[in-house]
């Protein structure tokens, strides 16, 4: 299939500070959605004004559909790339209607057809009869829907959205990823999310980016971030768990035991003291300290309530090895 | 967002506004530099008879306005903001109305109400006997009352929205520590609002000391009327201008003071709360509230308004007819001229300082900003000493080369006297088209240029249509300040030039109060313009959220 957009080992930095983004690598198939995932702070957002054109990068490469729209002296214009953007604060134009928000860059097409184009996409978000309301009429949720409409109306060969739920209700920001989610690939759009929020990037992308001081830890499906973490990094970034010292093969290592590595089971031999416990309906995560006074995570059903102090039993049940070198 | 790198073509652009801001300084500059300056004879004679008089008289007249302002306009804004009663939605935009009375407006239409012969007075005498008088309204305290009446509204407005902002949670909670309704407000719903209480008393100090009108015709001896004296009656251009530097000194000094007054107010949570509840007030409490409520805006506005119409009805036909449109039109050139001038300005600087993302040209704008501080009389005489040099100069030059009589080019016009409105004024457009120019974000540019549009596509279709009503208010503010300016018109006109305001005053000084009502009433109308546009600003952020037409493009 072929490539919907590469970036290819790009550098960029702001200047007086050190480099935000440093041969950063990525490509996305056709119809594909990728997220990169990292703390704030790590030059996602950089990373999506760059593909955007809005910024210009200071070495390598940006393809898009195979055309360098992007490299060190050149950058072409971001009107002349047919890239959507989706904005963390929707930057909705306030004077316009949310038919003349999502119309905006419905540029050279009759009147006829553009109506009809910003009813279809209004209808695609769940936003039909609202076209004649203001953007401060709309919830967060309404103006997120508007703003997706109006990037998708011209379509574009690429969608980016930035942190697109980071300013709605944890429900909501769920409900609405899945939407999102079903929209784009109704539509067959190629998308590139950004997000500091693991949930988001599992419940939205096909292929994750853990992204770490500018570059791409690891490029993978959201399974295997968390099951085969590639770095250390990744590995306590992507889900709970802990890093036990143990020897492996004869080489000390920390190997990773995630809170579903470790089974409560009453008839182990293997006890555990539960230190603390913490209730999420269907389970609980009890915090254990082994024997040999290591601490592991474990999650149990939840109607297995031991108290704190109370000694339980338990056993590994590692499906494979994660293992990291020892600092 | 991070900042993204300047381009050096914009350092041009960069350069254009500090020239623009150093043009603005120069007149301020002068005057300061005077206080280095060794003083004359006459300095000397001023500084040891009249000087101590004008610093304590200033003093006095500054704390008892602080005084009056701050429990007017907190009493109000904290009824208006917290409690429920008869009258509460149509006071509380009508609490502004006094904002469109010049003090000296006022000081006119009371001084003919409560003079010795006035209609109060006369009552009084024949109720309590001949003897009984009222103490003079042309007095100190007669000043401190005038200013009250009309400045509480800046406190009131920037308290009431201090008010309405803190989180209601935050008295509950000193409620449930134990704190009485009243002991509350003292100590959680006051000290969080004191910031807007300080920049509103700040305003209205400012107000104060740059009035002329006021003081002059009470005949109470402050640094204006000084200043006044020496430059036109004792021909004292020096003496002028260190009075000037030391006004400045106090007005600098009001600054910093409300800058530390200002100190904690990173500390306040500004995300909107959760709708506050108002207390409703019923019967004795109710009226009491009421008439709080309705007794600045009966001092402030509807009894001098009604004096005034009073009077032009009875004695005013004179002053209506050829000479008043005349002097209308003379008000009105200049004003138009200098809100023009004053809007390109403005956005050339408000503009230039986001496109270049340079933080010169922000501090640039922040100095054009204090302009508004400084006291007309003060930017006359600044203005007016440089500007005198430069004519004698130039006719000196002229005379020697060409033989030639020529005129007074800087001050004989009404070049001198827009330079000195938009040293005022320039800042109150700057601070509207900022505004306008803030509700463009940086989002919104990049989300017009990522669908299609280019950058000269995008200030067509975004900025544009944004900015549009801005541009038109910062017009107009302007054109109100200047229609309603007093002292650096008086000194600085075109000979047989008069305005509105001028007209007014001299009249009123001639004890021709009724004639004076007329051009008193036009400026008073004028004045009411912009207040009708912010009060429905005022009541559309609350109550109008959520109807129709976009109000978030109005500036």
């Amino acid at each position: 299939m072929a490539l919907a957009l590469e970036a290819d080992r790009i550098s960029f930095s702001y200047p007086g500070s050190g480099p935000v983004a440093d041969g950063f690598s990525l490509a996305l198939e056709e119809g594909q959605i990728g997220c990169l995932l990292g703390p704030s702070g790590c030059g996602k957002t950089t990373v999506l004004r760059c593909i955007a054109g809005l910024e210009s990068i200071d070495a390598g490469e940006i393809r898009l559909h195979g055309v360098a729209v992007s490299r060190p002296g050149f950058t072409q214009a971001p009107e002349s790339r047919r890239v959507g953007v989706v904005f963390q604060d929707y930057a909705l134009f306030p004077h316009l209607t949310v038919a003349g928000n999502v119309g905006f860059g419905l540029r050279g097409a009759t009147k006829g057809s553009r109506a009809q184009r910003v009813e279809e996409l209004l209808e695609a978000v769940g936003m039909s009869g609202s076209g004649r309301r203001y953007p401060h009429e709309l919830s967060g949720g309404q103006k997120q829907r508007v703003a997706l409409a109006r990037a998708l109306a011209p379509r574009p060969q690429l969608l980016l959205l930035d942190e697109p739920f980071s300013n709605l209700d944890v429900d909501l920001r769920e409900r609405l990823s899945l939407e999102v989610r079903s929209i784009l690939k109704a539509q067959g759009m190629t998308a590139l999310l950004v997000t500091h929020d693991q949930h988001e990037a599992f419940a939205m992308a096909d292929r994750v980016g853990v992204m770490r001081r500018g570059q791409v830890e690891q490029w993978d499906s959201a399974y295997n971030l968390y099951h085969r973490p590639a770095t250390r990094f990744v590995a306590d970034f992507v889900g709970e768990g802990v890093l036990v010292d143990t020897v492996i093969e004869g080489k000390s290592v920390s190997q990773l035991l995630r809170p579903d590595d470790v089974l409560h089971d009453d008839e182990s031999p293997t006890k555990a003291e539960v230190l603390k416990k913490a209730f999420r309906g269907a389970e609980f995560l009890y915090t254990l300290r082994l024997e040999d006074g290591k601490q592991v995570l474990s999650l149990v059903p939840s109607h297995h309530n031991h108290a704190i102090g109370e000694r339980i039993g338990v056993k590994l049940d590692v499906d494979h090895v994660v293992a990291f070198p020892r600092d | 967002m991070p900042v993204r790198p300047a381009p050096s073509p914009l350092l041009r652009w960069t350069l254009a506004a500090c020239a623009v801001g150093v043009l603005l300084a120069l007149p301020v500059a002068i005057i300061a530099a005077n206080l280095l300056l060794p003083g004359g004879e006459a300095w000397a004679h001023l500084s040891s008879t009249v000087l101590p008089r004008y610093v304590g008289t200033t003093l006095v007249l500054l704390l008892g306005v602080l005084a009056g302002v701050g429990v007017v306009g907190v009493t109000c804004a904290w009824l208006v903001a917290a409690c429920e009663f008869p009258g509460r939605r149509a006071l509380e935009w009508a609490l502004l109305l006094p904002l469109a009375m010049p003090a000296y407006v006022i000081a006119y239409a009371y001084t003919d109400l409560l003079q010795f012969a006035g209609p109060v007075q006369t009552w009084i005498r024949t109720v309590a006997g001949p003897d009984v008088r009222l103490p003079d309204v042309r007095s100190l305290g007669g000043a401190i009352a005038m200013f009250t009446c009309v400045l509480y509204p800046y406190v009131y407005l920037l308290a009431r929205v201090a008010f309405l902002r803190q989180s209601p949670s935050l008295a509950e909670a000193g409620r449930s520590l134990g704190l009485s309704p009243l002991a509350a407000f003292f100590r959680v719903n006051l000290p969080l609002a004191r910031p807007a209480i300080a920049a509103g008393a700040a305003l209205a100090l400012m107000e104060t000391l740059a009035d002329f009108g006021t003081v002059s015709y009470f005949g109470v001896q402050t640094f204006t009327t000084g200043i006044f004296r020496a430059w036109m009656s004792m021909g004292e251009p020096a003496s002028a201008a260190k009075l000037s530097a030391i006004l400045l000194a106090f007005v600098f000094a009001i600054l910093l003071a409300e800058r530390w007054a200002r100190r904690q107010a990173k500390y306040h949570d500004a995300t909107p709360s959760a709708r506050r509840e108002r207390v409703a007030l019923r019967g004795v409490k109710a009226g009491a509230a009421t008439t709080a409520c309705a007794l600045p805006l009966a001092l402030g506005f509807l009894v001098p308004t009604f004096l005034l119409v009073r009077m032009s009805l009875a004695g005013g036909d004179a002053a209506f007819g050829e000479r008043f449109a005349r002097l209308a039109f003379n008000s009105a050139t200049l004003a138009t001229l200098t809100a023009l001038i004053a809007v390109a300005i403005a956005l050339f600087l408000a503009y230039g300082a986001r496109i270049t993302r340079s933080p010169v040209s922000a501090a640039v704008n922040r100095f054009v900003g204090l302009g508004y501080a400084i006291p007309g009389a003060v930017i006359a005489v600044g203005v007016l000493i440089p500007a005198a040099r430069l004519d004698n100069l130039l006719a000196d030059a002229a005379q020697a080369a060409f033989g030639l009589k020529l005129g007074l080019v800087f001050t004989g016009g009404i070049a001198a006297l827009v330079y000195a409105y938009l040293i005022r004024f320039l800042a109150v457009a700057l601070q509207t088209v900022e505004a306008g120019l803030a509700q463009v974000t940086p989002n919104m540019e990049d989300a017009a240029r990522s669908l299609g549009m280019n950058a000269s596509e995008t200030l067509a279709k975004v900025h544009a249509p944004m900015l549009r009503s801005s541009l038109v208010t910062a017009a107009l503010l302007v054109f109100v300040d200047v229609m309603k300016e007093l002292p650096a018109t008086f000194v600085m006109r075109p000979f047989n030039f008069d305005t509105l305001a001028v007209q007014a005053y001299n009249l009123a000084a001639d004890e021709r109060l009724a004639e004076a009502s007329t051009a008193s009433l036009a400026i008073v109308a004028v004045g009411l313009v912009p207040l009708v546009l912010a009060s429905r600003r005022l009541v559309g952020r609350e109550e109008m959220r959520g109807t129709s037409p976009p109000r978030a493009i109005e500036a």
